[in-house]
Order: structure tokens, then C-alpha cells, then sequence
């Protein structure tokens, strides 16, 4: 029973037994891995417990019994040993199956205008995480501080950059790429369901991914929201240092992007205005 | 000398002997390796009372959503406080504690190899609680029990606490380090006659590798906890990435005695449980070399993984395949441990004593550790699993699943040598049961809040993040036991006046310490008996019962002894 609520377990209730998922496509196979080795645990669990307390109740004592001497059995040992060592073979090899969808950014599911494209395979690359050729997906800075995150988006020469606070904006669909840094301790990004952590450790890089699947937003949602918070002790106020991702249609991430430039555009010219009148005003004394 | 007279002969000549001391003096001048094995205890008792007491506070804070019981400079205080308590100061000196006690008797010596540097090793470990817990009357520490850096440095901790910690690490470090070369030394040459390699205790076996993972890991964890001090006192940055330094080098090095740690915290409870069922199955031990190799095996192993407390980092693909590997390796020498457990009960005759119930319970628990342990060791499950409550549930149950019920195994299974009389059954059955389900009442909920997101080391958390209920459960389940530990101490303050007089060997078992009255004289043995299997005291009954005619054997299902 317990096995058939662990494979069928839905999505909503997945908190008690599994972990998040329903997100991005690397949690979903960070979730099968998962399930794998909680079944293989599962027949360990049940086979050694279960062995251990027949034997304490089918061998307890009683008057005129008598214990067998048995010192050992070398074939019994060498058995469970390679016992062991096969299941972890076998799980070994399954991991690095996985580890493609898990560890390599997924094609995006939209093209540079935002236009849905063919699902294909994904591509893989070596160590470091990085788009695959000829896929549209976006970097995007992630830097932890005491206590917030910051996200600083692409731009292009002579353009405004974009950055925001602990809410990160994406068009859905998108393979984005992070690139996480920590500007004073160390920190870990971590939103469940979009997959797992990265740490972010100051004087490193840490790259990781997600990509919101086009479906997941629903008929009549204008947005997509995924809740987390930094995985790694950062100080006092570590439990509220929260960050969210929310996904908007791509044209909705669009106007949300160009109205984000002109408000730090805006703020800029103020800020520069101000530099001015400032000196203006010192130099005149 | 004259002359012509026979050869020179060394020769003791006692001049004066020291007048043999009573009272409170004779407790801070001692160097009997069984009263400061008692001393030990004692501290490590109190220190893991106010160990428990801090998860207490930490498990109300947690009870409920949104909770103002703690500030979080407080929370961050406390869990710094109950993690190195419970490691430094309760789990590695219950090992020398009882290593100190049982280890020169198992093996029929009459005391450890160098007395005196055993008494300064208990009171550095003393002295190295106090220099922890004198923060307190400042400000304690407050960046984890891992300590890690930039949060460690002076620019983020300014407080005098960090250094109290290092103090701290660097006191009971050295106090287990001579410790350790004391026990190596005591077990490589003061073995009684007979007792090869092959013949020792289990136990013995285990203190052996603890010891020697001592060496290595402390000493290494010494280098690191200096360069901190260099760092946040003399402007060396060894961790500063401002200045050129690596965050990351903390980690490594840190985890680099990190792992190993948690060998020297586990290995001498597998030595207790290798020691216990066979007493209580009335069983040799299944597979003694097996399990003595196996205990090799994984000391060695457990020097290999340190990286896969860091998966989350930044590392290449090798570096994350190499480390779960390694990890996995260690799964198999645990688990040839495991099933050759299970084998010495098989065609036993169980009693259900309480030492056996606490090892049974610890075997089943740790299992639990085991397994959930391997989806740790996969490092991409990790990267969604690392710095959650599933993490603290997993420590837990392999951390306090073996060393604290072995630890409380032990006590029910030595009392009686150390005092001369039992603890109540009765009692000890109470307080088991409400161990092993206060036990999994905390723990085992806290997985299923890993999974849904909860990290580590928050001092709160919202009600809209549906923690509250598995929050809940946990903080009743740390209740039930703390209930379950003060009934063991209970029985132990009643059992010391008012136990039954337990006899040189209540339970009828196998090793040496049983040889000798309960308590041991201060010499230990008058006479050491001619070890000639891993049993000594099966063999000497045996022979009692050949020379008077009197059965010694153990009859099962016949009363132990008068309790």
C-alpha cells in the first residue's frame, strides 16, 4: 500500500512523501531518481527490519532452549556483501541516466519572439551547465545578501540593465539560466518545485537552472508563482531571506521588462539630476 | 655495585606509598583509568542534559507558526550551542568515558598505558565544555557548529563567542587526541596473554579505529579552527575572497574532519551492539572478522566522502560522481555490519533485557539513517534534500540512532559493573519504549518537512507554508523523550543506593570486565587469566563447572540473576 501511495501519489501531496515537483523539468526528474531509490529502500527497510524482529520474537528465550553456536558462514557474507554492492551499482547507473535531464539546461519551449517551438531533445553539455546551440534561453545574475536576493537581467549595449529584488520575473517556456553569486556570506538558492539548490558562495560562480513548462500556466491565470527561501544559515535573519519566481505569458515579461527599464531609467536621470544640483549648489558656495 | 655478585635484575623498591585518598580530593587527584572513565561519564551526562535542553527550547520555538518565544539571535545561538554540545561535548567523550572504564578491563590490563596524561585529557575536555559554555555570561557563539566562513569571520560574527568555540574545539581536540594515542598504545601492548589480534573484544576493536580517526581528523580540524582564529584576529584571510582567500577551503577542510567525525561518533556504538547481542542472544557474534574488518573498512571509506556534505557547491561533474561513489561504498561494510547483527540473533535465545532492547532499537533506527543516507549520497536527489529537516532527520537517526541508544545500552549493560548493582527493569523498559517512539515521533515527520521545503536553521516560519502540523508532531515527540531520558537518569540515581547487588557477572557474558568483582578493586585483576578465544569468560565458566560441578552455564528462560 505504502508503495502504490508513493508511485501514485499526486503532486498536491507530494510534501510528505516526495519532493517537490511540478515545476521545472529538472525537479520532476530530481522526483524519479527519487522514487527509484525510495522503492530499492523501501524492500531493504521491510527486509531487514522484518528480519530482525521475527528473529527476536521466533528465537526469544524459553525454558530448554538452546542457542546454536554458529561463529559464521563465509558464503552468507560474501553474498550480502556483493549483495550490497549490485544494488548500488545498479542504482549508480540509473543516476547517471537521469543525471542529463537533471544536470543540462532543457531546450526553451518558446523561440526569441516568444512563439511556442517543437519539443525536442535535450543537449547535453559538460560540467558547467550552458544552453543548448541554437535554443533561445536567458541568463539571468542571481546574487544573495543579507537578507535579499537580486537578479540582474540581460541587456544589451547602451540599453538600461534590469535587475529587481526577491521576485524574479520569467517568460514561461524560457530555459533560464542562473548564475549565482554571493556578495557577503554564503547563501543557497532554492525554490522546490523549480529544482534543487545552488549555493552561493562569495568569489564563486555557481550555475544552475529551471525552466517553467508552457503548460503549467492554466486557462485564465495571468501568472505562474513559485515560493522559496535561501537553504544556507546566512546570519540572524537567515528564515527571512524568501525569494519567489513568478512567470508571466512572454509578452506579458516583455511590457513588465520595458517598464522595469524605464523606472530605473527614471531613477537613474533623478539620481543624476540630483549629483548635479548638489555640485551645482557646492560650487556656488 | 660489587664485583661478582649475579646479574642486575631490575627491582622495584618502594620507599613510601602514598597514602590512599579519600573523598572529593581523590576525585581531582586520580589517575585510575576507571574513576576518570566515571568522571567522564558524569560530565558528559550533564552536558547532554543542557544539550537536550537546548533542543527542548529550539523544538517550542519550532511548535507553531510564526512563534516570538525565541529572538532569532537566540535561536542561532542555541542550535550553534546544542550541535557542538552534542558532538564534541557529549557523543566523542561518552566513547572515552567508557573506553576509560571498560577498555583496560576487556583486555585484562590494569590500567591505561600513560595514567597521567589520562587525567589531563579528562580535565582539558572539562575545562574545554567550561571555556564553551563561559560564553554564555557574553555572547555565545552563533554561526552553526560547522562554523562556516564568511559567516564566521569577524566582519559578520564581531562577537567573542566564535572564540570561545574555537577554545573550545581546541581544548577537547587535544583532549582527544591524547586520549586516543593513550587507548592506542594501552591496546597495542597491554593486551593479557593469548589475546591476539583475533581475540579482542569487538568493542576494544572499535576503540581502536575511533582512535585512530581521532589522530587523523582532529589534528586536521585543530589546523583549520586556528587559521579562523589567525583570520579573525591577525588579518591572515586564508577565507576572505576579498582578499584572496576561498570561502570554500572552510568547507573542505572543515568536512574534511567532518565525515570522518561521524565514524568516531558511530563506530564505538557498533562496537557496543557487536558486544551486547551476543551476550543477551547467548550467541557467539556472527561473523567476528567480518565485522572487525568492516569497521576498517569504513573508517578508511569515511576519510574518502567528505565532499558530499557540499554537493550544492560549486564542483565539477567528477568531483560530485567520485563523492557519491565513495559514499555508496560505505553503504556495503555498514550493511555486512547490519546483517551479521541480525544473524546473531538468528537460532538465539533472546532475552529481552534492556541493554538488548536500546541495541535492537539503535539497529533499526540506524538502518533508517542508512538508507535515507543513500539518497543523500546521489548527489542531484541531494541538491533538492541538502539543508532541509530531511537532512536533520537523517543525522539524527544514524547520529542518535546508534550512538545514543548504544550510549544508554551501555548504561544499562555496565551499571551494574560500575556501581556493583542493576538498574530496574522495569524502569529501563519504560523509559525504552518512550525513547524509540518520542525517537521517531520527532524525526520522522521532519523528513516529510524536508521535502516540502523546510530548511534548516529557521527561526520561524509562516503558517501559509504548511509546516505547522509536522512541526507539531516533532516538538511533542522531543517531550516524550526527554520524559524517556530523565526515567534512565532517575534509575540510575535510584539503582546506585537501592539496585540489586549485581555480582561479578550478572549477565553471564563474555568478556574480561566480568572477571573481576563489581566494582573492580583499583589493580583491576589479582590474577590475569590465559585468553584462548573471543570469550574468555565462556571458557573460564566452563572450566569452573569441569573442576566444582557447579553449573555455570546460562539457562534460558531461567531468571538472570535475583532482580
Amino acid at each position: 500500500m505504502l508503495l502504490g501511495a508513493l508511485v501514485l501519489a499526486p503532486a498536491a501531496s507530494a510534501g510528505w512523501f516526495l519532493p517537490e515537483s511540478a515545476g521545472a523539468p529538472n525537479a520532476d526528474a530530481i522526483r524519479t531518481l527519487y522514487i527509484l531509490i525510495a522503492l530499492l529502500g523501501l524492500v531493504i527497510f521491510i527486509g531487514v527490519e522484518g528480519l530482525m524482529i521475527y528473529s527476536l520474537f521466533k528465537f526469544r528465550a524459553r525454558k530448554g532452549r538452546v542457542a546454536a553456536q554458529i561463529h559464521g558462514n563465509t558464503q552468507l557474507e560474501i553474498g550480502w556483501t556483493v549483495g550490497a554492492a549490485a544494488i548500488l551499482i545498479f542504482l549508480t547507473v540509473f543516476t547517471f541516466l537521469l543525471l542529463d535531464d537533471i544536470k543540462n539546461p532543457a531546450v526553451s519551449q518558446i523561440d526569441a519572439e516568444g512563439n511556442p517551438v517543437a519539443a525536442s531533445a535535450t543537449f547535453a553539455a559538460l560540467d558547467q551547465p550552458a544552453p543548448p546551440e541554437g535554443s533561445e534561453a536567458m541568463t539571468i545574475k542571481v546574487v544573495g545578501e543579507q537578507y535579499a536576493w537580486s537578479y540582474f537581467y540581460p541587456t544589451e549595449e547602451g540599453e538600461t540593465r534590469v535587475f529587481a529584488y526577491n521576485d524574479m520575473y520569467v517568460p514561461v517556456g524560457m530555459t533560464i539560466i542562473l548564475d549565482v553569486q554571493a556578495k557577503d556570506v554564503a547563501h543557497s538558492w532554492w525554490i522546490p518545485p523549480l529544482g534543487g539548490k545552488a549555493d552561493a558562495i562569495p568569489g564563486y560562480t555557481n550555475k544552475t537552472w529551471f525552466q517553467i513548462p508552457l503548460d503549467a500556466l492554466e486557462e485564465g491565470q495571468d501568472r505562474v508563482i513559485y515560493e522559496g527561501q535561501c537553504a544556507e544559515l546566512c546570519g540572524r535573519n537567515h528564515a527571512d531571506m524568501l525569494a519567489r519566481v513568478i512567470g508571466l505569458p512572454y509578452d506579458d515579461w516583455v511590457a513588465w521588462r520595458d517598464e522595469k527599464a524605464q523606472e530605473i531609467k527614471a531613477a537613474q536621470e533623478e539620481a543624476a539630476a540630483q549629483r548635479e544640483r548638489i555640485q551645482a549648489s557646492e560650487g556656488g558656495e | 655495585m660489587e664485583a661478582g655478585t649475579a646479574t642486575a635484575r631490575p627491582q622495584i623498591i618502594a620507599h613510601e606509598v602514598d597514602r590512599p585518598r579519600r573523598g572529593w580530593v581523590s576525585w581531582l587527584t586520580t589517575t585510575d583509568h576507571k574513576k576518570i572513565g566515571i568522571l567522564y561519564l558524569l560530565t558528559v551526562l550533564v552536558f547532554f542534559v543542557i544539550g537536550g535542553v537546548e533542543a527542548l527550547l529550539m523544538r517550542i520555538q519550532l511548535g507553531v507558526p510564526e512563534n516570538t518565544f525565541l529572538t532569532p539571535e537566540k535561536y542561532n545561538e542555541i542550535f550553534t550551542l546544542h550541535g557542538t554540545t552534542m558532538v564534541f561535548l557529549v557523543i566523542v567523550p561518552v566513547w572515552a568515558g567508557f573506553a576509560n572504564y571498560f577498555l583496560p578491563l576487556m583486555i585484562g590490563a590494569r590500567d591505561v598505558a600513560f595514567p597521567r596524561l589520562n587525567a589531563w585529557s579528562y580535565w582539558m575536555f572539562l575545562f574545554g565544555g567550561l571555556a564553551l559554555y563561559g560564553s554564555l555570561f557574553f555572547t555565545p557563539p552563533e554561526a552553526g557548529w560547522f562554523s562556516y566562513v564568511p559567516l564566521s569571520l569577524k566582519e559578520y560574527t564581531p562577537s567573542n563567542g566564535q572564540e570561545a568555540w574555537i577554545y573550545m574545539v581546541h581544548l577537547t581536540g587535544l583532549s582527544s587526541i591524547l586520549g586516543a594515542i593513550n587507548f592506542i598504545a594501552t591496546i597495542h601492548n597491554m593486551r593479557a596473554p593469548g589475546m591476539g589480534w583475533g581475540r579482542m573484544p569487538l568493542f576494544v576493536w572499535t576503540i581502536l579505529i575511533y582512535a585512530y580517526l581521532i589522530i587523523l581528523a582532529l589534528t586536521s580540524l585543530a589546523a583549520t579552527v586556528t587559521m579562523l582564529l589567525l583570520d579573525r584576529n591577525f588579518g591572515t584571510n586564508f577565507f576572505d575572497p576579498s582578499e584572496g582567500g576561498s570561502a570554500l577551503l572552510w568547507q573542505h577542510l572543515f568536512w574534511f574532519f567532518g565525515h570522518p567525525e561521524v565514524y568516531i561518533l558511530v563506530l564505538p556504538a557498533f562496537g557496543v551492539f557487536s558486544e551486547i547481542l551476543p551476550v543477551f542472544a547467548r550467541k557467539p557474534i556472527f561473523g567476528y572478522k567480518a565485522i572487525a574488518a568492516a569497521t576498517a573498512g569504513i573508517a578508511f571509506l569515511g576519510m574518502l566522502v567528505w565532499a558530499h556534505h557540499m554537493f550544492a557547491t560549486p564542483m565539477s561533474t567528477v568531483v560530485l560522481a567520485f563523492f557519491m561513489l565513495s559514499s555508496f561504498l560505505i553503504a556495503v561494510p555498514t550493511g555486512v555490519k547490519i546483517f551479521n547483527w541480525v544473524a546473531t540473533l538468528w537460532r538465539g535465545t533472546v532475552e529481552f533485557r534492556v541493554p538488548l532492547l536500546f541495541c535492537v532499537g539503535g539497529i533499526g533506527t540506524f538502518l533508517m539513517g542508512g538508507i535515507t543516507g543513500i539518497f543523500l549520497a546521489v548527489f542531484p536527489v541531494d541538491w533538492q534534500l541538502t539543508d532541509t529537516y530531511f537532512v536533520v532527520a537523517h543525522f539524527h537517526y544514524t547520529a542518535f540512532g546508534a550512538s545514543a541508544f548504544a550510549m544508554v545500552a551501555a548504561l544499562y549493560y555496565w551499571f551494574p559493573k560500575m556501581t556493583g548493582r542493576l538498574m530496574s527493569e522495569g524502569l529501563g523498559k519504560i523509559s525504552f519504549w518512550l525513547f524509540l517512539v518520542g525517537f521517531h515521533l520527532t524525526f520522522l515527520i521532519q523528513h516529510s518537512a524536508g521535502l516540502d521545503g523546510m530548511p534548516r536553521r529557521i527561526y520561524e516560519y509562516a503558517e501559509s507554508a504548511g509546516w505547522s502540523e509536522m512541526n507539531l508532531i516533532s516538538s511533542i515527540g522531543a517531550f516524550v523523550l526527554a520524559l524517556s531520558i530523565l526515567l534512565t537518569i532517575i534509575n540510575v540515581v535510584r539503582s546506585l543506593k537501592r539496585g540489586p547487588i549485581a555480582g561479578p557477572d550478572p549477565w553471564k557474558a563474555n568478556t574480561l570486565e566480568w572477571f573481576t568483582t563489581s566494582p573492580p578493586p583499583e589493580n583491576n585483576f589479582d590474577v590475569v587469566p590465559r585468553v584462548r578465544s573471543v570469550e574468555p569468560m565462556k571458557d573460564i565458566r566452563r572450566q569452573i563447572e569441569r573442576q566444582t560441578g557447579v553449573p555455570q552455564r546460562f539457562e534460558a528462560g531461567k531468571p538472570m540473576v535475583n532482580a
